[in-house]
């Protein structure tokens, strides 16, 4: 993979994706992920190949070994970075010396791990292959021997410290009797039921104080084998870490982040399909779809998400969206977008079954809050961005439009949106056009109409299913009318009764 | 070590088995009456009669191994009260010494306990000696059990073992423990360890070699190197202080269970000296098994009535062995409600392992007495009167048991008699058919006439008597229900004979 340092795209937070990746990376922010989420790949094998990785950490026993790997991993991180936070020597020694253990530990069970593993990837048999040469190496089991030897040799350390007022007698342990153990037989008979706990919890400070560091060094000096073993050891390992595990280390969590996130909405339910990515057919479809940060915001408040559908054929270019306020259409357009992204990630994507285009660019026209600054007015700034957009544009790539032009007239918005559609419908170009002008959705057979759909008994209740059908502009002021028995057969009933 | 001297076999646990149905039975059987006169101005008798009294034993034999203890009692007054006194001073002492017991320091704690625990030990050393001149004047298994057990646990040998380790515990020649290296090398799994026994002649010590051993000392000026020091002191001690305190929390938890026993066993020794005192009677009653039907007595009495009264009062005598349903008619104001009173605190007073008020009375145990009387009308208004008193008995249902004794009070009178005699039908053939004991005093002559045709052989009827004069007799006798309850006779008494 690629190690992108990419900066977030434009069309991100029109898209919603900025959120995404918010609660993707949110607790692997050591792994600083994001750039992998802000780099899309430019061609389909490069999608399949992680398309494939992703499969085959689908596979649960994997996928647990892989944060088992990570969980130690970060837990080695943790212990170099306390050791060198710490004063004294035999202290810091030892942290290193736990975390070079917890890296071999890690390293062990992912060479296991992976041995058993169906693999099917080109990624992860790569990696198993450098892991199984890595584990066999001299540097590694030499490694291992040392860091095991002297971990035993510091567990058989036990001595003995006699507390008296103001000093401290320390001494090798010879078998003496548990005192505790003692008074708490002879007390035996007087047990009753459950008592109180007075033992009290003494916080496991990791800074020793000046006391138990002088008692450390006494028994540094009645097992001086030991400690002066540890001392040479820390000072040859310190290159122990092999930069090829490192760097896999940081690059799963590209993959195990984004399943991790998608896993919760997949047990509410939700499909979630490996898409065909095509870079030579225009056609592009997607079944039970939805726009996945509204999806991961619904799961948060404990509701779910209206899935819909899409499918552009033959010349069929340009979905133009229109219907009810609230209905749903942004929502729409944001997920065509979302998943054509996703899509070029060589992530799974939210729907059932899927055909996405890899485009060159996405660009988003969201409507923009009237701005003072560049003197412009907001007509104005809009046409703009357009000019923008359509200069950069190619026929591969996808723009997503939301309501554009609301702030003139109709008649101007009309005129000014056709202009706009003609030049896309020249480029050829994907696009999902959320609009309020009926008129738009049949200006070709380019352009397919869909439209956000009520309850018709209460109007006031949304279904959030985008339907293709005509756009009548009808639908909602009629089921507005039966609420209030204004149809006209309502009406003539009510007249003649 | 434990008292057991309200079960044979477990701990006294009054959260576990007080009635659920505690208030009705307080206030419907007029319990109080009966709790002040056992506790003699003392609350925590008061208290622990209550508990008593209102969990009942199920099981014959723990009504008569209470029964037996009592006996003990009444015959051993004084020696009672002195193991009371002795189990309220270790209480008093503990509550004097436990400074310490409470900081967040081990050697505080340990300290704390020792003091306690040194209080303890004199006092278990008396208890002991009680056992030893005194267990001879009691014949009951429980106090048998109990002096049996001082005198096995607690023997000098024993004592001199306790005093040995409080002396030891307080580490006049310094704390030793044993640890190892934790992580990051720091020490960890600190134990306390036994000092060696130095007792080598003078020779012996300087031949014999000396471990090696590094000493450093904190300086006095170093505050916080002596704090240091007093943590890991307080690390190596934690465990044994707490297994310290908890022994001592042991010990006083013995003696408070003690205590607790003996005031429900003080509580009945002051109601017997009550009843002596008004020359009442009293009879220990002869449990039956939970599943057969036996409720037979003679002389039985209100022993709430005759308490608040101070003197003795009217006497019933009943057989109902093997019936299930007791109705009760007849005149008002004729005794009919004392007599179920009775009947209610002598069922309580027997599974509690009293005597009760009576000559001779024998009933089967019960798994749970339920009272269904008369409530003041709803002042909410919420539900009407009828509507109250059956939610009331539906509460009940839903808590009754087969093997539950029911005493109802004019139940189903909060409605016109007709009514009242079908709703009352067809609750207690539900309930007979369960084989639930009903006792019901009633004037719905409907339902009274109907069921003296139809259950004569499995119930009994009684009858509130009345003489030739109208007089009231307050005695119940059996008799078949009369249309009239007698209310002319009541309107004469109040407003005179003739016009």
């Amino acid at each position: 993979m690629t190690t992108a340092t990419a900066e977030m795209p434009a069309f991100f937070r029109d898209l919603n994706l900025d959120q995404i990746v918010i609660v993707i990376t949110a607790a692997k922010d050591e792994y600083n992920l994001k750039p992998y989420f802000h780099a899309p790949l430019k061609n389909v094998d490069a999608i399949m190949y992680r398309h494939e990785v992703m499969r085959d950490l689908e596979k649960k026993t994997l996928f647990e070994s892989m944060n088992s790997f990570a969980r130690k991993m970060r837990e080695m991180r943790e212990h170099l970075v306390r050791a060198k936070k710490l004063y004294y020597k035999h202290q810091r020694e030892s942290w290193f010396l736990d975390a070079v253990e917890l890296y071999c530990g890690a390293v062990q069970s992912l060479s296991e791990d992976l041995d058993q593993a169906d693999l099917d990837s080109r990624g992860l048999l790569a990696l198993r292959d450098y892991v199984q040469r890595y584990v066999q190496s001299d540097v590694f089991s030499s490694l291992v021997a040392e860091t095991g030897n002297l971990k035993h040799d510091l567990a058989t350390v036990q001595y003995c410290l006699l507390i008296k007022y103001g000093s401290i007698s320390v001494r090798r342990y010879d078998s003496e009797t548990d005192y505790r153990a003692e008074v708490e037989a002879t007390f035996e008979k007087f047990k009753q039921a459950a008592a109180k706990d007075y033992a009290i919890k003494f916080s496991a400070s990791e800074q020793m104080n000046h006391v138990e560091a002088q008692a450390l060094d006494c028994v540094a000096e009645l097992y001086p084998d030991v400690f002066l073993h540890l001392g040479a050891y820390c000072d040859s390992r310190t290159g122990y870490l092999d930069e090829t595990i490192a760097t896999f280390d940081r690059e799963i969590q590209f993959y195990v982040s984004f399943l991790e996130f998608i896993a919760e909405l997949k047990h509410q339910g939700l499909d979630f399909c490996y898409p065909k990515v095509t870079d030579s057919s225009k056609e592009v479809y997607d079944f039970d779809c939805f726009d996945l940060a509204l999806a991961h915001k619904l799961y948060v408040e404990g509701s779910q998400v209206v899935c819909n559908d899409f499918h552009l054929m033959g010349n069929e270019r340009i979905i133009v969206v229109s219907g009810p306020n609230q209905g749903g259409k942004t929502t729409f357009a944001r997920a065509f977008g979302q998943l054509h992204y996703l899509a070029s990630l060589g992530c799974p994507v939210p729907g059932r079954k899927a055909q996405l285009f890899l485009c060159d660019r996405l660009f988003t026209h969201f409507e923009k809050a009237e701005t003072v600054q560049n003197g412009r007015g907001k007509l104005q700034d809009d046409l703009m961005r357009f000019h923008e957009i359509l200069k950069a544009a190619t026929s591969r790539s996808i723009i997503i439009m939301n309501e554009m032009f609301s702030s003139t007239t109709l008649r101007d918005a009309l005129f000014l949106g056709k202009r706009i559609m003609e030049r896309i419908m020249d480029l050829d170009i994907l696009c999902v056009c959320v609009t309020f002008i009926d008129e738009l959705s049949c200006l070709s057979e380019k352009t397919v109409s869909v439209v956000s759909t009520i309850v018709p008994e209460d109007p006031a209740l949304r279904t959030y299913k985008i339907v293709r059908k005509p756009a009548d502009g009808l639908a909602y002021a009629l089921s507005i009318a039966e609420k209030h028995r204004l149809t006209s057969e309502r009406l003539r009933e009510r007249l003649r009764g | 070590m434990k008292a057991h001297l309200l079960y044979r076999d477990r701990d006294f646990a009054p959260e576990r088995t007080v009635a659920p149905n505690e208030r009705d039975l307080m206030q419907d059987l007029h319990l109080n009456v009966l709790f002040d006169t056992m506790a003699l101005g003392d609350k925590f008798i008061l208290d622990v009669s209550r508990k008593v009294v209102l969990s009942s034993l199920g099981d014959p034999e723990a009504v008569l191994y209470r029964q037996d203890i009592i006996k003990d009692c009444l015959k051993n007054c004084l020696i009672v009260k002195e193991i009371y006194a002795l189990a309220l001073e270790s209480l008093e002492s503990e509550k004097e010494l436990h400074w310490g017991i409470f900081s967040r320091y081990p050697s505080s704690i340990l300290n704390g306990s020792i003091s306690v625990l040194e209080a303890f030990v004199e006092i278990l050393k008396r208890l002991r000696s009680l056992a030893e001149e005194r267990s001879s004047a009691f014949q009951s298994e429980g106090f048998a059990q109990f002096f049996r057990m001082l005198k096995e646990e607690l023997s000098d040998s024993y004592i001199a073992v306790v005093k040995y380790h409080l002396k030891q515990l307080r580490f006049r020649g310094g704390v030793l423990i044993s640890a190892e290296l934790g992580k990051g090398s720091q020490g960890t799994r600190y134990v306390l360890r036994k000092t060696r026994d130095v007792k080598k002649s003078f020779i012996q010590r300087i031949f014999s070699k000396k471990p090696t051993e590094y000493t450093f000392h904190i300086p006095d000026r170093d505050e916080s190197g002596a704090k240091a020091l007093s943590e890991l002191r307080d690390r190596g001690i934690n465990l044994a202080a707490n297994a310290l305190a908890q022994s001592k929390d042991h010990i006083l938890s013995f003696f408070q269970m003690l205590r607790t026993e003996l005031a429900f066993y003080l509580g009945c020794m002051n109601l017997h000296a009550r009843l002596v005192e008004i020359a009442a009677r009293a009879c220990f009653p002869v449990p039956a098994g939970l599943e057969v039907r036996r409720h037979t007595f003679t002389g039985l009495y209100d022993l709430c009535l005759a308490l608040s009264e101070g003197r003795s009062v009217v006497e019933n005598d009943l057989n109902a062995d093997n019936r299930n349903l007791v109705v009760i008619t007849g005149a008002n104001q004729g005794g009919k409600s004392t007599f179920l009173r009775g009947i209610g605190v002598a069922q309580l007073m027997m599974q509690s392992g009293m005597f009760v008020g009576a000559s001779q009375f024998c009933s089967n145990v019960c798994d749970g007495i339920f009272t269904h009387y008369k409530r003041e009308e709803d002042v909410t208004m919420k539900s009407g009167k009828l509507d109250e008193e059956l939610k009331r008995m539906s509460a009940i249902v839903d808590k009754v048991s087969p093997n539950s004794i029911l005493l109802l009070n004019e139940s189903f009178a909060s409605t016109n008699e007709r009514e009242g005699s079908e709703v009352a039908r067809q609750v207690l053939s539900a309930l007979l058919d369960a084989g639930i004991k009903i006792f019901f005093v009633t004037h719905l002559h409907k339902f009274a006439r109907e069921s003296f045709e139809r259950q004569r052989q499995k119930a009994v009827f009684l009858r509130a008597g009345r003489q030739a004069d109208g007089e009231r007799t307050f005695k119940i006798l059996e008799g078949e229900p009369l249309q009239t309850s007698f209310g002319e006779d009541l309107y004469r008494n109040i407003f005179g004979v003739d016009n």
